[in-house]
């Protein structure tokens, strides 16, 4: 099975999420990441799914998606052709003799202290799936106290913009 | 911003809401201050709706004051159910959209029966639903239930209504919802102090639906690709379903199937769609379809699909149904495309478009001469008909056959009668020994098989075509389940006739327990023989029916002659037959249309190098 990531432009309705969710679930679908948000226009919403999924049951649940209503536009975002970040806070053991080992960590991967108690830091990062494992593994020695993260978001690159289109514009 | 234009909304034969979109810039209402309730009643008034299938209760009754004055008919029924079939029934004898109404919690899920069999079989209805008040939602209040969640998967779309100004647009939007593209049953849920605020109605409305926007005219591209494989195929079947009533297509089907001379089968959807007695018909496919049919699909180099999705009940195993053939696959809705087998050539289209286009193609296929040589395939076929026509062994133990009933009442009614069957045994002799020569005279419960649809289905059928002779056919296990709706056509003056198939059994059960469970027959008999329990003719009488029995092939003419002769109260007739009667041919459920049985323990022989 390969990892799928779908944008999907729906309506900003009461109960989309119900919906959406369930046609994944009725078919048995697990939902790896959900990530739901306003777009540049406030009446529709933009949800970004990450399923793990064959290409055949993954074309007909795509299809079953776009007969919602709701839903305005699917568009599948490779992860090649596409910028795709998860957001993760980690609380970490950090007391005096590791502080600075772990702050060393922070920096090399670019993420950010935003919260500091005498025997934890917490860290912000953003980045790929991978990265943010990554970092993961280096904190790990200290102790992970907690840790939280964010569904994917992703958008495509370049100058063409998925939320344009006569669909876009009826909403 | 673009909203629907009444051009764009005008996909089909009309819709109620269609007309009143087209009809609304010349009688807009003028704004008025009413309550939701009355918002909600003039909004179905402006809609064209003529009659709507309910009971009141708490939620619902601010809508019943205004019923009460309303020129839209509301029939009393006697449970939810019956409501439900009643506007099935109701918008698949007439085409246009179904209503129905109940109150909130159990009068709700009553409904939730009718509204997944009208989802499965995308048949056009509105459900209306009252709800506890807006803030008592989500407190398990008195019959409250979670209507909307519950119907999520059911429904092709629905609806909670918060404000009181949302009835009219919402309302437009079901019915449009309802009645364009692949049709389906909507849900509008309205809380009670919705229904007693106070709003001002305005007419017509504004539709927003951005997200909804069926595609209804094919590419032409795939069109004439389809027309070369018509063109050029040995072996090509038109496999036509349900979506071809649907579209209203069924004179253009007669036209391209006459055009290419490509034979034709009819799904259980589909029955009427293309006359039966034609010579192109080879019949039904699928589990109890006829043996030319089913191998008429199997031998197929071209199947062209028509409004139908190659349901398991159709195509048996999937992975050894028609190896040969390559598929042309139209359908309304792009989800049915490559569901279940692939396709070749997907047309995604309304099938009266695609016939259409299909005709002017193939026609300019054949003006290049090319036409494809049928002859053999129609020699395998016609010997195929002539050795394995459908029919059956009468009873050894001198009891009724059910087959022969079935096969009267269609030979007496005749071909203007609607037909309407529950599900089981009866279904599918009624679908095998009735003539279906016109589209919408065969109503039945396909994709849900729903047990229990036949009475009220056909009650709803009648009230659509008071005119027409409507015959439920049903069997004493389906009639147990919903025939206190005999009650309302009593009263309501809906005078339907009813023939139980009165086999004693759970007859479509007991088959398969003969067949499949060693003889086991595990609470499969009714006792409606042994006991006679219920008498179906006191019930009938209880019910305020004429009742009457028959109990012999020779009985059988005169009893459904009676019947036929009186038309100012429902019939119903207890043909008590034989119990061990089965329905052949039949493809064992899980097995190959290969393996397809003739009768018990016989298998078709077949030539192999014919096909």
């Amino acid at each position: 099975m390969t990892k799928h990531t779908l944008s999907v432009l729906v309506e900003n309705k009461p109960g989309i999420l119900a919906r959406v969710a369930g046609l994944f679930a009725r078919r048995g679908f697990n939902i790896d990441s959900l990530a739901v948000g306003e777009t540049e226009h406030p009446e529709v919403s933009r949800m970004t799914i990450v399923v793990n999924a064959e290409e055949s049951p993954l074309e007909q649940v795509t299809k079953q998606l776009n007969k919602l209503v709701h839903v305005l536009k699917i568009v599948e975002l490779d992860s090649n052709v596409s910028v795709q970040r998860e957001l993760l806070l980690v609380k970490v053991r950090a007391d005096r003799p590791v502080r600075s080992q772990v702050l060393e960590t922070v920096n090399l991967f670019r993420a950010r202290v935003v919260d500091v108690a005498p025997d934890t830091l917490t860290i912000e990062a953003t980045g790929t799936a991978d990265k943010l494992d990554a970092l993961l593994r280096d904190l790990e020695p200290y102790g992970i106290k907690e840790m939280v993260q964010s569904g994917l978001v992703a958008i495509g690159r370049g100058s063409r913009s998925i939320t344009t289109g006569p669909a876009l514009r009826a909403a | 911003m673009t909203r629907p234009t009444p051009e764009t909304l005008a996909q089909r034969a009309p819709s109620p809401a269609t007309l009143a979109a087209a009809a609304a810039p010349a009688a807009p209402v003028a704004p008025a201050k009413v309550s939701g309730a009355t918002a909600l009643v003039k909004s179905l008034e402006a809609l064209g709706v003529e009659v709507m299938f309910g009971i009141p209760g708490g939620a619902i009754l601010p809508a019943y004051d205004p019923i009460y004055d309303s020129a839209v008919r509301h029939i009393l029924v006697r449970h939810e159910q019956g409501g439900g079939h009643a506007a099935t029934g109701y918008a698949q004898a007439t085409g246009k959209v179904g209503v129905c109404v109940a109150t909130s919690g159990p009068g709700a899920t009553n409904l939730v029966t009718p509204i997944a069999d009208a989802y499965m079989d995308s048949v056009p209805i509105v459900a209306i639903t009252g709800q506890v008040p807006r803030p008592a939602i989500g407190t398990d209040a008195f019959q409250e239930a979670d209507i909307q969640g519950i119907t999520l998967p059911i429904t092709k779309h629905n609806y909670l209504v918060t404000t009181p100004e949302e009835i009219p647009r919402i309302l437009a939007e079901a019915f449009h919802l309802a009645s364009t593209g692949r049709p389906g049953p909507v849900l509008v849920d309205i809380p009670k102090d919705v229904l007693q605020a106070m709003t001002t109605f305005t007419w017509p409305p504004t539709l927003e639906l951005p997200g909804y926007r069926p595609t209804l005219h094919p590419h032409g591209k795939q069109i004439r690709e389809a027309a070369r494989l018509m063109t050029s195929a040995r072996r090509p079947v038109l496999y036509v379903g349900g979506g071809v009533l649907k579209a209203g297509a069924t004179d253009s089907l007669r036209k391209l199937a006459e055009l290419t001379g490509i034979p034709v089968v009819t799904t259980l959807m589909a029955r009427g769609a293309f006359p039966d007695s034609h010579p192109q018909h080879l019949g039904m496919p699928g589990m109890h379809g006829s043996v030319t049919a089913v191998y008429g699909l199997q031998k197929a180099d071209l199947l062209v699909a028509l409004g139908a999705r190659f349901d398991d009940r159709v195509t048996g195993k999937l992975d050894s149904f028609a190896p040969d053939a390559a598929i042309v696959h139209a359908d309304i809705d792009p989800a049915e495309i490559g569901k279940n087998r692939a396709a070749d050539v997907p047309i995604v289209g309304d099938a009266k478009h695609v016939i259409d286009e299909l005709i002017v193609a193939v026609t300019a296929e054949q003006s290049s001469n090319r036409t494809g040589d049928r002859t053999e395939w129609w020699a395998t076929l016609n010997d195929l008909r002539e050795r394995y026509p459908l029919g059956w062994d009468e009873p050894t133990d001198g009891t009724l056959s059910p087959q022969y009933v079935i096969k009267r009442l269609g030979e007496i009614a005749g071909p203007d009668a609607v037909y309407v069957a529950g599900v089981g045994q009866h279904q599918m002799w009624a679908s095998q020994f009735i003539s279906y020569e016109k589209p919408y005279t065969w109503l039945n419960s396909g994709g849900a098989g729903t047990m229990g649809y036949a009475v009220p289905a056909a009650m709803g059928a009648k009230v659509g075509k008071p005119e027409t002779t409507v015959w439920a056919i049903d069997g004493d296990g389906c009639f147990q389940m919903t025939n206190q709706e005999l009650a309302t056509c009593a009263l309501e003056g809906i005078p339907i006739k009813v023939a139980i198939i009165n086999n004693g059994n759970l007859g479509m059960v007991r088959q398969w327990q003969t067949l499949f469970y060693g003889e086991r027959y595990s609470n499969t008999d009714l006792g409606t023989h042994k006991h006679r329990i219920p008498d179906f003719v006191k019930l009938a009488e209880a019910l305020g029916c004429i009742g009457l029995r028959c109990e012999s092939a020779d009985d059988v003419d005169k009893t459904i002659e009676a019947a036929m002769s009186i038309n100012d109260a429902p019939v119903v007739i207890d043909f008590v037959v034989g119990k061990d009667a089965m329905v052949w041919p039949m493809v064992a459920a899980g097995t190959s249309n290969d393996e397809i049985m003739f009768a018990r323990d016989m298998r078709p022989s077949f030539d192999e190098d014919d096909l």
